[in-house]
């Protein structure tokens, strides 16, 4: 039998594969113009603006601050966040204290915006605990080491908001979002796809909030995805939109309608922070390898904190004098950090054996014990 | 305290009613997974609870393990307590990620402030003819893993009481049904009867001259075992293991130190299967008594067979018989 191909005409069978051209919501401008846009347009006050400027200075100096302590020995690894201020300052902000929030192992930002002292995050990186706070106080989650995995824990969550009744009441302090971070990366893991699948079917109130900085490790977007990630949303159900995730004020906006489109009981939205990671995957990595310095100066001119303290300085919401004073701070959190981190004490080895269940097995206490015994028989143990 | 009131009941019904009393007792308690609700599950295990206890609680869910676990996880974590039934054993590999680095680590990576009260139910075990996937045993995969109870019930009354004391346990327990047992037999529940405890292994048989150990599906074959024997002079002991994780190793070693010999059987493959486990504490506790090595009587180390010779691949009465002559001849 012959075979008729259809030659070029097989594009226009099927259709496209790709909807339009990439949007990207943008508020600031990397020259530090103010746009307006359509959907996402937000009046900011001064305050919250000089509040934007101040968190994106002080997350910056605790990324900046790890890393070197990282160099410095303190630290076994870091993961560094350079370039993604604006991203999670304006998604923490965005949030309501009855939100609750699933973040990867690099929303130091998030962290900051959620009440948790920075020094509590050092804790993993020094490798003295796998997480020290208390999610249920700061409704932050522990950093998810595994790609992805929180994704369904945030959908999970959110269903359980669901049967608390505690959404679409319309009571402000009642009504909860809750977010699932990721990146570019685990948009490729089956669990993120399950949670889309799993939020769009039980219209669960969650935002999947992707920060896609371009880079997993060494691998480029273009190797997880063939169109913009935040199409992706449309194929499981509910709507993605790209933010400039390197604009403070357009995340903030994108997100608080995001979130109250959850809180409301509209379910999922999947919002694409477009940004860059400056730094390298984490200390232990090294981006020359990998890719042009031309594409990090590139994006150094659309740097998130530099374009916000334009458009403050040009309106003459700040001073000097006010700029040195949050640069002030940022010094003395430096110094917080470091001797704090120094000052961590190792975990006793016994401690090894706590918290493994609620209810500890006889089994295991024997082998505590078992070990306990062993350590005393060296001289001067104490354990 | 008996009441003497007592109806007969099968595994499956026992585990269906002992879930509608784990619902009834307290609202928190959800039920997840592929078919559960309408259906009522493939072996129709949580037949009737849907329309009793609502679409919220017990949840019809995609078809998608590792989002069913993940899910759970955040249920947990926003203080529900998830039963979730994987539909069959050789299906928990795409959650065993979510099982073993989350569910299992969540308590001891949050120093305690997150606690995981959750059950993953798991029909397990073969003999019913079933084709690839779905006559697996995993429980040492699970057992292995720190942070994670796991539990074998054998019959219809511990299928009641345990799944209850499972959901009721503040740490993630893997529940295991043998599910060639669900409709077989069927046992008098008395409901007003005391339970024994969820973590405790229970001498099931009484004898003096070897013990044998079994668990889920094999405890049936023990008991055949044991009465063959008893036929021909020998009295067997068995013991229920009923725990896996953590192991109830007293009732055992009490045993063996009477008998010195200990023949243990799974239908899990023999390669690094509890049988080791159970054979290395006991020859640490019991050295002195042995009068024979640990005999293991397990599924053989090839990937599960097709049905039609599976039960040359499955322990019976006749492989455990031979093992326990070979340890009476030792």
């Amino acid at each position: 039998m012959a075979y008729h191909g259809f030659g070029p005409d097989l594009e226009e069978v099927f259709g496209p594969a790709q909807h339009e051209a990439p949007e990207l919501v943008q508020l600031l401008t990397p020259e530090g113009e103010r746009l307006h846009h359509p959907q996402f347009d937000h009046e900011f006050s001064a305050e919250d603006l000089r509040g934007f400027f101040r968190d994106m200075v002080l997350t910056r100096r605790i990324d900046t601050e790890a890393t070197a302590l990282q160099r410095h020995g303190e630290l076994g690894i870091w993961a560094q966040l350079l370039g993604q201020e604006a991203a999670q300052i304006g998604a923490g902000r965005a949030l309501r204290p009855q939100d609750f929030v699933f973040p990867t192992y690099r929303e130091h930002g998030v962290a900051w915006c959620r009440g948790i002292d920075p020094l509590n995050l050092l804790g993993l990186f020094r490798g003295v605990d796998h997480g020290s706070w208390d999610p249920k106080e700061s409704n932050f989650g522990l950093y998810t080491i595994v790609i992805g995995a929180q994704a369904l824990h945030a959908t999970g969550y959110a269903m359980g908001v669901q049967r608390d009744g505690a959404v679409g009441t319309g009571d402000p302090d009642r009504d909860t979002a809750v977010v699932a971070h990721f990146g570019d990366g685990a948009s490729s893991q089956g669990d993120v796809n399950e949670a889309f699948i799993f939020a769009a079917s039980y219209q669960a109130p969650v935002v999947f909030f992707c920060q896609n900085n371009q880079w997993a490790i060494s691998e480029p977007i273009e190797r997880q995805s063939r169109i913009p990630l935040y199409q992706r949303a449309l194929g499981f159900g509910f709507p993605g939109v790209r933010v400039d995730g390197n604009d403070v004020l357009a995340t903030y906006a994108v997100m608080q309608a995001a979130l109250q489109r959850a809180r409301e009981g509209q379910g999922p939205t999947l919002v694409e922070a477009y940004t860059y990671r400056m730094g390298a995957h984490t200390t232990t990595d090294d981006p020359t390898r990998y890719r042009l310095s031309d594409d990090v100066e590139r994006w150094k001119l659309k740097d998130p904190i530099a374009r916000l303290e334009v458009y403050l300085r040009r309106n003459g919401l700040v001073d000097d004098e006010w700029v040195a004073g949050v640069r002030a701070e940022a010094d003395e959190l430096g110094h917080h950090l470091r001797e704090g981190c120094k000052a961590m004490p190792d975990p006793t080895p016994l401690s090894m054996f706590d918290h493994v269940y609620d209810e500890e097995t006889e089994e295991l206490r024997a082998e505590r014990e078992g070990y306990a015994a062993y350590l005393d028989t060296f001289e001067g143990s104490h354990h | 305290m008996a009441t003497g009131q007592t109806q007969k009941i099968t595994l499956a019904k026992g585990l269906n009613l002992g879930l509608r009393r784990a619902m009834e007792a307290d609202p928190k308690v959800l039920i997840m997974g592929e078919d559960v609700g309408k259906l009522g599950g493939v072996f129709r295990i949580t037949d009737g609870l849907q329309k009793d206890f609502g679409e919220d609680r017990v949840i019809d869910s995609p078809l998608a393990e590792s989002g069913i676990v993940g899910t759970a996880v955040g249920l947990a974590l926003r203080g529900y307590r998830p039963v979730v039934e994987i539909q069959f054993d050789g299906f928990v590999y795409p959650a065993y990620d979510q099982i073993v680095c989350q569910v299992a680590k969540m308590h001891y990576r949050s120093h305690g402030h997150s606690k995981m009260p959750m059950v993953i139910r798991i029909p397990f075990g073969g003999g019913i003819g079933a084709v690839e996937h779905h006559s697996e045993s995993p429980e040492a995969q699970f057992a292995h893993t720190p942070g994670l109870k796991v539990v074998a019930c054998s019959n219809p009354v511990d299928g009641y009481w345990m799944i209850q004391q499972a959901i009721a346990c503040d740490d993630p327990v893997i529940f295991l049904e043998p599910k060639r047992q669900y409709h077989a037999d069927k046992a008098d529940l008395d409901e007003h009867e005391a339970p024994e405890p969820l973590f405790a292994s229970r001498v099931v048989r009484q004898g003096s001259d070897a013990t044998v150990l079994a668990y889920g599906p094999t405890v049936k074959t023990a008991l055949k075992a044991a009465e063959a024997a008893a036929d021909e002079g020998k009295s067997l002991e068995v013991i229920d293991l009923r725990t896996l994780s953590p192991l109830d190793m007293a009732p055992v070693y009490d045993s063996v130190r009477r008998t010195g010999r200990v023949v243990v059987t799974h239908e899990a493959h023999l390669n690094l299967g509890m049988g080791a486990e159970l054979a290395a504490r006991i020859s640490e506790e019991c050295f002195y008594s042995l009068e024979s090595p640990v005999l293991r009587v397990a599924g053989f180390d090839v990937p599960y067979p097709a049905s039609r010779i599976e039960e040359e691949f499955l322990p019976d009465l006749d492989r455990v018989l031979d093992a326990v002559d070979r340890a009476l001849e030792y």
